[in-house]
């Protein structure tokens, strides 16, 4: 994705969704264009469908037990293995995101490096979630009794457009042990299928994360009212659509949640919830 | 020869019930335009007129609230609020029996338990949560963690003042005011809790008590004065109230329903589990969201294990619930029993086969025997749906892999057992299960430092211990919320 024209003719690369692993087309056959500041031709992604976010959901709900029941450090390595391969792409990511969104290069150099950061926060969180949310708690009687914090299930995220919101959002998903359909819009497009890569070189299990790029209009609705969808970060969504994708999320009461950019634990517990499990005592 | 227990009846003589009750708004009785009755479904004899709350009665009551958030209740420091709470603690204990016995009246469930387990809880939940009034800024909340204001409280039949503890004990403690709607067919022991209101000098409007139908929770719901709804009730009324909410900045917890799975390993101890079995269906009538509904037994022991709980089940003693020794009460209400007998002639007519002891039932009242059917299959609309009564489906498998899937096979994920003499199993079989309270060798324990609460469509949050100020606190999970 080289700015200068030179001689050669630059072989450029074909943008598809990431499900299962896999980068496969959109089933429809859709694409959308994503355009430069200047109006200039960057890319074709793809425009997910419905059946593409199927896929993705029956991909998320299978990769879920093996995810979940990884131990905490394993899912902290493979994350933050996902962080050493973005900072060896990071001036890629700097030159897609310079170019497909409305940011100069110094920004972007900045944000890409913040992510990165933010990434490898998430991935240590993994092995402590339960020493800061977790509880052993004083019944009164003869019993062990205590809380402890598991996953959700599956996850889908309506990213914005922004790279480190969009980072913020999925590393919270899934490094508690929750497997995700990211939702992405726009110009955004771009840099997400190239972490598509850096995920798919991980040894991230296929099905954890998956990608789909297209409307947010047709993709939001759709995940709502998805009955094998656990929970739903919708920080993408501007607020007076919030309210459509709560009501559609209500027929399975899904934990649907809504953050500002920035780290804080209660965004992974968010998509978490907590078991008690008492214990009797005795000889 | 046969022994037979004399009657022990628990004198009613300690409580009073007036013949008609008002709103409790702003610390006084207010009386109501329209009233219903309220009847001892023991007996089907009318105790008291309740008022029916409409639009007005609730904004009044939500208007009481918010005056006594801004003017009083915000500014007292959690050390004083803690004291109205320990205060309230101590009015409930010194007051258990009449509560114990009001609410064995009310509701029809045993006087062995309220006067056990609803009431000693109740004074618990006050108590604990009072402590907590000075400490939030260690509960890992973040730093001064804020309330919300004004909470909506709506509570179910089942274990009326216990749901009015664990709603208003946190939401008083966390430093929001309340208001609360107990349900249609049990207010009189939230109508007494009111005096212990004004017993403890609580300041007015702290605690806003408006009685009535759906009709009523659905206007404290759609309140626009209203910050906070916590309900307990059925799946079906909860997703309403999030729909309700869904365009709003209301926060909500929901404790919903349930279909809890009992899974007996092979390797029980069998008569501590035939025990837990009936302790986890038999209950309160079954009238709990939480109730061990499915019994999912190891095919190797499901014959042993069947046979002891027909045994156990036929000593099980229905009738009075005033009388000391009575296990087994009677059916909330009519609407509640037409429940029970339709879904158990589902179960018949889908092919499970059904047993209950001989018992004779009163016929005035409502009345259910203990039941249980065997032969279901996870197809089967007892498997799947809430009875909420005394009906026990019993389902078997073979592997320790298939107890878990279908024990997950739930749109609900409330509450499991698990029955085995190896720790090793237990532990395995509780982190595969889907659901937010599991009890191992024990059944249907609750304690106000425990969270409690649901996955999936058994509702959004949880109540009790740490977990459960975050519901009523602002810097809780929701922090850095839109």
């Amino acid at each position: 994705m080289a700015t200068k024209k030179e001689s050669r003719v630059e072989v450029k690369k074909t943008y598809k969704l990431f499900i299962n692993g896999a980068f496969p087309r959109s089933e429809s056959g859709r694409v959308f264009e994503v355009t430069a500041k200047n109006g200039e031709f960057i890319a074709n992604p793809a425009l997910a469908s419905h059946k593409d976010l199927r896929d993705a959901v029956t991909a998320a709900r299978a990769a879920q037990s093996g995810w979940s029941k990884a131990t905490a450090y394993n899912r902290g390595q493979i994350l933050y293995r996902i962080a050493e391969m973005l900072e060896g792409r990071a001036n890629q990511f700097e030159s897609e995101i310079a170019l497909s969104s409305q940011i100069n290069s110094a920004k972007a150099k900045s944000l890409v490096a913040q992510a990165i950061d933010r990434w490898v926060w998430y991935a240590g969180w993994s092995d402590k979630l339960q020493a800061v949310s977790g509880a052993t708690n004083p019944v009164s009687g003869p019993f062990f009794n205590f809380s402890i914090s598991e996953p959700q299930g599956v996850v889908a995220i309506a990213a914005s457009d922004n790279f480190l919101e969009f980072i913020d959002a999925l590393g919270a998903a899934v490094v508690s042990g929750n497997t995700s359909i990211v939702l992405v819009p726009g110009g955004l497009a771009v840099p997400a299928m190239s972490f598509a890569e850096v995920l798919a070189t991980s040894d991230l299990p296929a099905g954890v994360i998956n990608i789909l790029t297209g409307s947010l209009d047709e993709l939001a609705p759709w995940a709502a009212s998805h009955m094998d969808i656990d929970g739903f970060d919708i920080s993408g969504i501007q607020k007076k659509k919030q309210g459509a994708l709560k009501e559609a999320g209500a027929e399975n009461l899904k934990r649907i949640h809504s953050f500002e950019s920035g780290k804080t634990p209660a965004r992974i517990l968010a998509f978490m919830e907590s078991k008690t499990v008492w214990h009797s005592v005795g000889v | 020869m046969t022994f037979e227990y004399a009657p022990a009846p628990e004198s009613r003589s300690i409580v009073s019930i007036k013949p008609k009750y008002g709103h409790f708004i702003n610390g006084s009785f207010v009386a109501g335009k329209k009233h219903f009755p309220t009847i001892n479904p023991a007996t089907e004899e009318i105790l008291s007129h309740i008022s029916l709350g409409g639009a007005s009665d609730v904004d009044k009551a939500v208007m009481a609230a918010q005056k006594a958030y801004t003017k009083t209740w915000s500014k007292l420091t959690g050390k004083e609020r803690g004291k109205y709470l320990y205060r309230i603690a101590r009015i409930l204990q010194e007051r258990a029996r009449e509560f114990a016995v009001l609410e064995t009246l009310d509701n029809g469930k045993p006087i062995r338990e309220t006067r056990d387990i609803d009431i000693p809880l109740v004074a618990a939940h006050f108590f604990y949560h009072a402590g907590w009034a000075d400490k939030l800024d260690y509960a890992g909340l973040g730093h001064s963690p804020a309330p919300y204001g004004v909470a909506g409280q709506i509570i179910p039949w089942n274990f009326p003042l216990l749901m009015l503890a664990w709603k208003v004990a946190p939401a008083l403690a966390t430093g929001n005011t309340v208001v609360l709607k107990p349900a249609e067919t049990t207010s009189l022991t939230a109508l007494l809790f009111a005096e212990v209101c004004q017993q403890a000098e609580l300041p007015d409007g702290v605690v806003n008590i408006v009685t009535g139908d759906g009709s009523t929770g659905a206007a404290i719901v759609n309140h626009p004065g209203i910050h906070k709804i916590a309900f307990t009730g059925s799946t079906d009324v909860g997703k309403k109230i999030a729909r309700a909410i869904a365009s709003t900045d209301k926060k909500a917890t929901l404790e919903l329903g349930g279909k809890g799975a009992n899974i007996v390993f092979d390797d029980a101890p069998v008569d501590e589990t035939v025990e837990g079995i009936v302790n986890g269906i038999f209950f309160n009538q079954g009238h709990v969201c939480c109730a061990g509904s499915r019994l999912i037994v190891q095919e190797s022991i499901a014959e042993e294990i069947i046979e002891k709980l027909k045994v156990r089940m036929a000593k099980i003693r229905v009738g009075d619930p005033l009388d000391k020794n009575t296990d087994l009460g009677a059916i909330n209400s009519k609407e509640q029993l037409n429940k029970i007998n339709e879904l158990s002639a589902v179960g018949d007519a889908e092919g499970a086969e059904r047993w209950s002891p001989q018992c004779t039932l009163s016929n005035k009242g409502y009345w259910f025997a203990p039941t249980i059917f065997t032969g279901v299959t996870q197809a089967h609309r007892i498997a799947q749906e809430e009875i909420f009564g005394p009906v026990l489906s019993v389902l078997t498998f073979r592997t320790p892999q298939e107890a878990i899937d279908k024990a997950n096979n739930s749109p609900f994920g409330l509450s499991a057992g698990i029955w085995s003499e190896k720790g090793s199993r237990i532990f395995w079989a509780s982190q595969h299960l889907k659901a937010g309270v599991i009890w191992a060798n024990t059944f249907n324990k609750f304690d106000p430092a425990s969270p409690f609460g649901g996955y999936k469509e058994s509702g959004w949050g949880r109540e009790g211990g740490k977990h459960g100020l975050a519901a009523y606190l602002k810097n809780g999970k929701e922090t850095g919320a839109k």
